[in-house]
């Protein structure tokens, strides 16, 4: 188990990057503390699988150090770093049995074969294989090759962290809930630091302590799941967290006073912004009240969801969703009330002002 | 699921039964016409049963080229797939090597049989063959005409120019195929180079180097142009493969009677051979 430190990284694939966009790693400073576990969350292509392979050393960074508590191993190579990585897709040794695919890390680093025993009986029994142990991995199906996958990556008692890369991409859903929280089981037993890849938020949010949200080859927020959820700091973060995602509505903004459209809106802070920039007011629907009361919005339509209803309204010339109990009313002549607490003003799309 | 039979689908395989039937089916059935006959010309026959086929089972002559045929096709296999998969596995992923690599190596494969055989006549003379004159030059004792060694050595040396980069694409396929998890997944597990080659290169191979495998065997075991364009079946008999024996028999000595047994004994060798390698790959697979 170690911490990580992330030294000023930047990455780029191509040979000379000349400006910022030629990097498919924006710069990115930062420590995963020992024993945490974390989620790296963002869309496609924003560059988590290029920071975790850095991590993991499949990739040495074009600039920049990893430390593993505080000794230098930006040079070293996957092996000789002690990391365990699972991948997106299943990769199992298929001439092999389940026993000796998750003996062969241990193997490999010459492990007594009396521990090797110990060590993938007791894994295999975790990860619900127990019968299975014989059998050649090739015919099993894809949530099986997967369990391996992970297995192999719990095996080694030793490593400095387990790296996760969108390991659950090809499990059905009632399995995802199963092995998400063997995982996170696992790592309250034994502590390893956890540094998990995922674009699915739920699975983000319900697996870490800290989430570390990525867009555009940057990080643009760690957090706590319910700091993320109340005050994201880029609107980024607003869209891509919660279902659906925060309202930001283009605003002026005048002293304490938010204006969009016809509407004005009283803030609870003075935000201070340059002039010039582009502003804007966010709010996410669960804070958006509808009644007889506040500003006129006219319902475009509504979804009923089941444990609640989505309300797709127009509100001053813009779109915007407010979510309301399964058993909520909307009036004949609808009115919107914006929670005044949960409102967040956005400067050129960061988070201005405020309390934290 | 439910089948449904449609007597109409015949139609669709009608076209290719046709093809079949010219191309194979009938000119077989001729051989065998003419493997239980005799004549004495003027297209008058008698029957002969399976007198030409005990004839052809027990000549030496027949067993000799046999031999000669598997061991030619031993050789051959236990070069060509090693040095097919060593080159496969040396070869650029990325980058301009690729096409460069890629044409390389297809470029025997585009030359045709007579004119690999033409080449290698040429280049192995002693008088002025590149190869056989700088042999002589360099003191060692080469000719391909006079020492039936020196003849197979230069059989198999032309058949694994030409050959072995079949058995390289082939691999370099099988190769291309493996995500590159599987390489990164092996070095997180801290296997050695020989590990991913055993555990993941070979496996990912298996059906394409089942395939090599099939393909030159029989290829080599049916071989006929090369050596009768190089050696012409000599010095002696010492290269006279089935194929080249079954040419002088129905060309040369027109007999006609014989040539056609051998020609099914032929064929009944490679596919009953083929039969046993396949079957025994591919259970072996079926187990694991």
């Amino acid at each position: 188990m170690a911490r990580i430190d992330l030294e000023h990284i930047r990455h780029a694939y191509g040979a000379k990057p000349k400006s910022e966009n030629d990097y498919a790693l924006k710069e990115v400073h930062h420590e995963w503390n020992d024993g945490g576990a974390y989620a790296l969350l963002g869309p496609s292509g924003c560059g988590k699988t290029t920071l975790l392979n850095i991590i993991s050393g499949l990739i040495n960074p074009s600039e920049g150090r990893i430390l593993f508590d505080g000794k230098d191993v930006t040079h070293l190579s996957t092996q000789d770093r002690n990391i365990a990585q699972v991948f997106q897709f299943p990769v199992i040794y298929d001439t092999m049995t389940v026993y000796d695919n998750l003996a062969f890390p241990l193997r490999n680093r010459h492990v007594p074969e009396t521990e090797v025993d110990r060590r993938v009986k007791e894994i295999i029994e975790m990860i619900g294989l127990g019968g299975w142990a014989g059998k050649k991995a090739q015919g099993l199906t894809a949530d099986q090759k997967q369990k391996i996958s992970l297995g192999r990556g719990l095996v080694r008692s030793d490593v400095s962290a387990i790296l996760f890369d969108e390991p659950l991409t090809v499990i059905d859903p009632e399995m995802k809930w199963v092995l998400r929280s063997q995982i996170k089981r696992l790592h309250k037993q034994f502590g390893f630091t956890m540094v998990y890849v995922t674009h699915d938020q739920t699975e983000a949010l319900t697996f870490a302590d800290k989430v570390v949200v990525m867009y555009d080859g940057q990080i643009v927020q760690i957090g706590t799941p319910a700091e993320l959820f109340e005050r994201p700091r880029h609107t980024f973060v607003g869209y891509f967290i919660g279902s659906p995602g925060m309202n930001v509505l283009p605003a002026k903004i005048d002293g304490s006073t938010a204006t969009i459209g016809d509407e004005t809106i009283a803030l609870n802070f003075r935000p201070e912004i340059k002039s010039g920039a582009k502003t804007e007011l966010g709010i996410r629907p669960e804070f958006v009240a509808i009644g007889r009361e506040g500003m006129p919005v006219a319902i475009s339509k509504v979804e009923d969801i089941g444990r609640h209803k989505i309300v797709r309204a127009r509100f001053a010339d813009q779109l915007i969703s407010i979510i309301l109990d399964e058993d909520g009313e909307i009036p004949a002549e609808p009115r919107i009330a914006f929670d005044q607490k949960a409102i967040n003003i956005y400067a050129d799309s960061w988070r201005v002002g405020g309390e934290a | 699921m439910e089948k449904t039979w449609n007597n109409k689908a015949w139609f669709m395989v009608l076209p290719v039964l046709v093809l079949v039937a010219f191309s194979a089916v009938i000119p077989l059935m001729t051989v065998v016409n003419y493997s239980v006959q005799d004549t004495f010309g003027n297209n008058e026959f008698f029957w002969a049963g399976t007198d030409w086929y005990v004839d052809v089972l027990t000549s030496d002559r027949f067993w000799d080229a046999l031999t000669r045929n598997l061991i030619f096709s031993a050789i051959i296999l236990a070069i060509e797939i090693p040095l097919g998969i060593i080159i496969a596995l040396n070869m650029p992923k990325k980058g301009l090597g690729v096409p460069v690599c890629l044409v390389l190596m297809a470029l025997p494969l585009l030359i045709p049989w007579n004119v690999v055989g033409t080449i290698w006549q040429v280049f192995g003379r002693v008088d002025i063959g590149l190869l056989g004159h700088t042999l002589e030059m360099l003191g060692v004792n080469y000719n391909y005409v006079q020492n039936p060694i020196d003849a197979w050595v230069t059989l198999i040396v032309m058949d694994v120019w030409h050959w072995t980069s079949l058995v390289v694409l082939l691999c370099y396929a099988g190769l291309v195929s493996i995500p590159d998890a599987y390489y990164q997944a092996a070095k997180i597990d801290g296997a050695s180079r020989w590990s991913v080659f055993r555990y993941i290169q070979l496996p990912k191979m298996k059906r394409v180097l089942l395939i090599a495998f099939l393909l030159r065997f029989m290829d080599s075991f049916m071989i006929y142009t090369e050596p009768f364009v190089v050696t012409g079946g000599g010095p002696g008999n010492s290269t006279t493969f089935l194929s080249i024996d079954l040419v002088k028999m129905a060309i040369g000595q027109f007999d006609l009677g014989p040539a056609a047994a051998l020609s099914i004994i032929y064929f009944l060798i490679i596919l009953l051979l083929s039969w046993i390698f396949y079957t025994v790959m591919t259970t072996s697979d079926a187990q694991s």
